[in-house]
Parts: C-alpha cells; sequence; structure tokens
C-alpha cells in the first residue's frame, strides 16, 4: 500500500499528473466514501426498480380496470420526460410535501437528498421494468398458467412461483439493458446534491485542481461498474437456465 | 385467469408445447436491438395526453385555490414567467429554445461522426476495427453527466489560434459534450444496419465486379439508410430529454431559468409543483410527436422489407 502511494506522490513530482486520492489520507477518505455512497445509490434504486418492476406487471394484469388505467399512466409519464426533471420534480415538489421532524432548531425531512434520488430513479428504471417483465410474461405458454390454475394456485400464487420465474428468465437480456442504462442515469443524483462519485469528485478537483485526472478516475470508475453489471448479468443469465426453457 | 391470452395468441412461434425456447431466443435479439437502436419507445395514446393536460390542470387548479390571496397566483406567475422560461430574455436565444439548438447541433455533431466511426467499425482493416470498437464501447458505456462535465472543464473558453481569438461559450461546448455519446450509438446503429444485411448483397456486388467502396456507396449505404432512419429519430428524442443536464453547468437553458424564476418568486412552495410541472409538459409536447412519426416511419419500413 506504502509502495502504491510513493508510486503516484513520484507521478505527480515527475509529470505533474496529480492522482491525489491514491496517496493522501484525507483525499482518499473522501473519494471512498463517494464511492461507496455511488455503490449503495446504484444498489439500491436497481433493487427498487426491480420491486416496482416486479409490482407493476403484476398489476397489469388486474381485473380492476382503473389499476391498469394507472399503471400505464405512470408507464407512460416516466417513460416520456426528462430523467433530470423527474429527479428535481420529487426532490423539490414531494420533498417539500413529505413531513420533517426538528432535529434542535432546524428542520429535517425524512427523506433525504439520497432518498429521493433512489425513489425517483427507482421508478424511472421501473417504468422500463414493468414493460419488460409483461413482454416477458407474455411469452408464458398459457398451457402453463391453464395447468397451474389446475393444481389450484391463485393469481398471485402462480405469478410468483411459476409465471415470474419463467418471465424473469426470458425477459433478462432486456433487462440487462434497461440495468445499464438506470447505472449511467444514477450520476444525475448530482443534480440534488447526494454525495456520490460524481459529486465527490467534483470536490477532489474543486481543491486539487486536477480535473483532468479525476475525470479518468471517474470514467475508469463508471465503465468498470458497467463492465461488472454486464458480466455478472450474463453469469446470473447462464446459472438460471433451465433445458428447454431458453 | 389468463394474462393477455390475446397477445399471445398473436406469437407466430406459438406451439403447443409449453416450451419458451423461440420466444426466448426472440426476446434475446430484439433486447439486442433495442439496445442499440435505443429503448425510447412511446406508445402513448392522445387520450393519455388529455389526460396529463387534465391533471395539470387540476394540480394547477388546486394550487391557485391553496395560494394567499394577497401574493401573486401560481397561474398568474406562470403566465409571467413563461415566456422567459421558453426562449428567455427579448434577443437571446435561452431558455427553451437553447434546449432545442443544442440537441439540434449536437445532433448533427452526432451522426457526422457517428457515421464515420461506424464505418470505421466495419472496415477491413483489424486495427482500425477494433480502435473503433473501443472508441464506441468506451462512449456508449459512460454516462452522459460525467463526458458533459469533462468537455464543460476541459475544453478552454476560447481557443487562441494566435491570429484570431475564438470564444467558446458553454453552450458550444454542452453541444460537443452531448455530440459524444450521441456519436457512439449512431455508430452502433451504422454497424447493425450494415451487418443485418444478407451477404448475399455483398456477394452478388462482388459478382459484379463492383469494388468495396463501389459496393459499400452504391448498394450496401442506400439500403441501410432507410432502416437507419428510425433509431436515429429515437436517439434524437432521447438526447432531447437529455439537454437538461447542463442547467448543472450553468448553461442558460429551461431548467436554469425555472430555478431563477422560482427564485425571483421568492422560492414559495405553493409555485414549486407548477413550474416544474409545466417544464414536464413542453419536454413532453416536444417530443411527443417525434416519437410518433418514428413509431409510424418504422412500420412503414417494417412492411417492405
Amino acid at each position: 500500500m506504502e509502495f502504491f502511494a510513493d508510486y503516484f506522490r513520484e507521478l505527480y513530482e515527475a509529470t505533474g499528473w496529480n492522482f491525489v486520492i491514491f496517496y493522501e489520507q484525507y483525499e482518499y477518505d473522501r473519494f471512498l466514501e463517494g464511492m461507496w455512497v455511488s455503490i449503495k445509490l446504484i444498489f439500491a434504486s436497481l433493487l427498487f426498480s426491480l420491486v416496482v418492476g416486479f409490482v407493476g406487471a403484476w398489476a397489469q394484469g388486474a381485473k380492476s380496470r382503473i389499476v391498469r388505467y394507472g399503471i400505464s399512466g405512470y408507464i407512460q409519464l416516466f417513460r416520456n420526460t426528462p430523467p433530470f426533471v423527474q429527479i428535481l420534480f420529487f426532490y423539490f415538489v414531494l420533498g417539500n410535501l413529505t413531513p420533517s421532524y426538528d432535529a434542535g432548531g432546524y428542520q429535517v425531512a425524512y427523506i433525504e437528498s439520497f432518498g429521493w434520488a433512489v425513489i425517483s430513479l427507482g421508478f424511472f428504471a421501473g417504468a422500463f421494468n414493468v414493460e419488460i417483465f409483461r413482454s416477458g410474461i407474455e411469452a408464458v405458454p398459457e398451457s402453463t398458467v391453464e395447468a397451474a390454475e389446475a393444481l389450484g394456485y391463485t393469481r398471485l400464487k402462480s405469478y410468483i412461483y411459476i409465471i415470474f420465474p419463467l418471465a424473469f428468465r426470458v425477459c433478462l437480456p432486456a433487462l440487462n439493458n434497461n440495468l445499464v442504462n438506470l447505472l449511467k442515469t444514477t450520476t444525475l443524483a448530482y443534480g440534488i446534491a447526494v454525495p456520490e462519485m460524481m459529486y465527490t469528485a467534483n470536490q477532489i478537483w474543486s481543491d486539487n485542481v486536477n480535473v483532468s485526472e479525476m475525470m479518468i478516475v471517474l470514467f475508469v470508475f463508471y465503465v468498470g461498474l458497467v463492465a461488472i453489471l454486464v458480466y455478472g448479468m450474463h453469469k446470473w443469465e447462464k446459472k438460471m437456465k433451465i433445458p428447454g426453457y431458453g | 385467469m389468463t394474462i393477455n391470452s390475446a397477445s399471445h395468441a398473436n406469437n407466430k412461434t406459438q406451439t403447443d408445447l409449453p416450451v419458451l425456447l423461440p420466444i426466448a431466443r426472440q426476446s434475446q435479439q430484439s433486447a439486442m436491438i433495442e439496445r442499440r437502436e435505443g429503448t425510447y419507445r412511446l406508445n402513448m395514446q392522445p387520450r393519455h395526453i388529455a389526460w396529463a393536460l387534465v391533471l395539470f390542470a387540476l394540480a394547477c387548479g388546486a394550487a391557485q385555490a391553496a395560494a394567499q390571496p394577497e401574493m401573486l397566483g401560481p397561474m398568474q406567475a406562470l403566465f409571467k414567467w413563461m415566456e422567459f422560461i421558453l426562449w428567455g430574455p427579448e434577443g437571446e436565444l435561452t431558455g427553451f429554445a437553447l434546449n432545442l439548438v443544442i440537441s439540434f447541433f449536437a445532433m448533427m455533431l452526432g451522426t457526422v461522426a457517428g457515421a464515420a466511426l461506424g464505418l470505421m467499425q466495419v472496415s477491413l482493416l483489424l486495427p482500425v476495427r477494433q480502435g473503433s470498437w473501443v472508441v464506441t464501447q468506451f462512449f456508449r458505456n459512460s454516462p452522459w453527466l460525467v463526458l458533459l462535465f469533462t468537455i464543460m472543464l476541459l475544453v478552454p473558453f476560447e481557443i487562441d489560434l494566435g491570429f484570431v481569438v475564438i470564444p467558446v461559450p458553454d453552450w458550444i461546448k454542452a453541444v460537443i459534450g452531448f455530440s459524444l455519446p450521441v456519436m457512439a450509438n449512431i455508430s452502433e446503429v451504422v454497424r447493425g444496419a450494415v451487418i443485418s444485411l444478407p451477404s448475399g448483397q455483398w456477394e452478388s456486388a462482388e459478382s459484379l465486379a463492383f469494388t468495396r467502396r463501389q459496393t459499400m456507396w452504391m448498394i450496401i449505404l442506400p439500403q441501410c439508410f432507410k432502416r437507419m432512419i428510425p433509431p436515429w429519430i429515437n436517439w434524437y428524442c432521447i438526447l432531447a430529454m437529455a439537454t437538461p443536464l447542463c442547467s448543472i453547468m450553468g448553461v442558460e437553458e429551461s431548467v436554469t431559468f425555472t430555478a431563477q424564476a422560482l427564485n425571483a418568486e421568492g422560492d414559495r412552495p405553493e409555485l414549486i409543483p407548477v413550474f416544474y410541472s409545466f417544464l414536464l409538459v413542453i419536454h413532453f409536447i416536444y417530443t411527443y410527436p417525434i416519437a410518433r412519426w418514428s413509431i409510424q416511419l418504422e412500420k412503414k419500413f417494417t412492411v417492405k422489407t
């Protein structure tokens, strides 16, 4: 570790390339903190968007007309407006309306910028996930659904145990695309001051005037994360494969 | 009990056996195409828009009713600032108009660069092919915001050529920043369109003694052109919806001006929903017809091929 730090210090002295995050403890801690927030943000919004997709796809097959219209309205609204404006809308409009508590003289909202980023990004990607899952559900053979019905499964039970597991495997490639997209979109949380990677990098280059070096770090970070996500999804896809079911 | 049985029956690959195999393969393929062409698919009906406008009007009405009588109501405030948000102060091209200008120029720049990069991706020379592949993947998989920041901060505010100093205003930098991801995605669209043509086209051209360049310009590209238009429009929609991002860097476009207008009105909480909904609505009104048009074109072209 010491060798690593020395290398980057020498690099700075020799070439002027200032990768300050690798040899100064304070900046290193700040960098790790930003990275951690970013990974948490990505993970939380991925998970939230999957839950939204799961529930939404189920509700789209509901008997009630109002529920179905509600879901399709939600999908249309979130697909056709800029995600950045959505985040601002959630944070400034809904953030103003939600309750806050008194923390010794000033008001602190129950849901802070991180929470709003997760919610808005989750709903944004969730709108796409609902459609992706729905296309998977449509691919499940009708006879399979009927067989489940014959075995006495309720609508919800057959959705959870039979339809969704099959549909999920079918729509994994499309889901993959959307999750990569979501990963890239999480940088927009910068706009509402979530202290994630982008935001931290901005702080670091403001203090150390090393914009190009931090940009390289940012690119490596995000392209690397995308690569890991794609690789993981491919592995998962292979692992979940059922013979004869695609 | 059946879920979407009607649409399922339409599926041509349906067999009597409860097997997902053909559909799974199909969905894998369509996912690949979707990744290449962008996932922007609008299937909204005019009644959806009517509902959205009704909701917007109701929200505005509610905000209006909640406002204190001695202050300017939300609707009056919005009306007062509407022109400012749409095209900025007199004589300037800012506000929402600047969003459109940025999207036009970024698309032009991105298309030219992307077409070149895409053709490099189908080159016969291995280093050219691999190099352009790496560039494409890099710009395609980086977040737009990071690319935008890079250009905004690393391109100087003026370029001194010795005899003339060319100023580079913020919005030009934004154009360059947005054109990079567009370039990479258009490159994939071009490559996809070229390789999607049946190889018989290449072979028959060869047998007619066309050179490779002639085959490309006179046989392959004219056929690709039609296929590339719908995804191209698709990427334009995605780009147009991404332009508010440059407000982070203080480019004077619609989101920046909305925030300024709200500030000037004292950041009253009842105004905020109305102003931000207005932003959502204008972006929607702009992209919706374009996206519908792209769907129509796509339908038209798929029938013929």
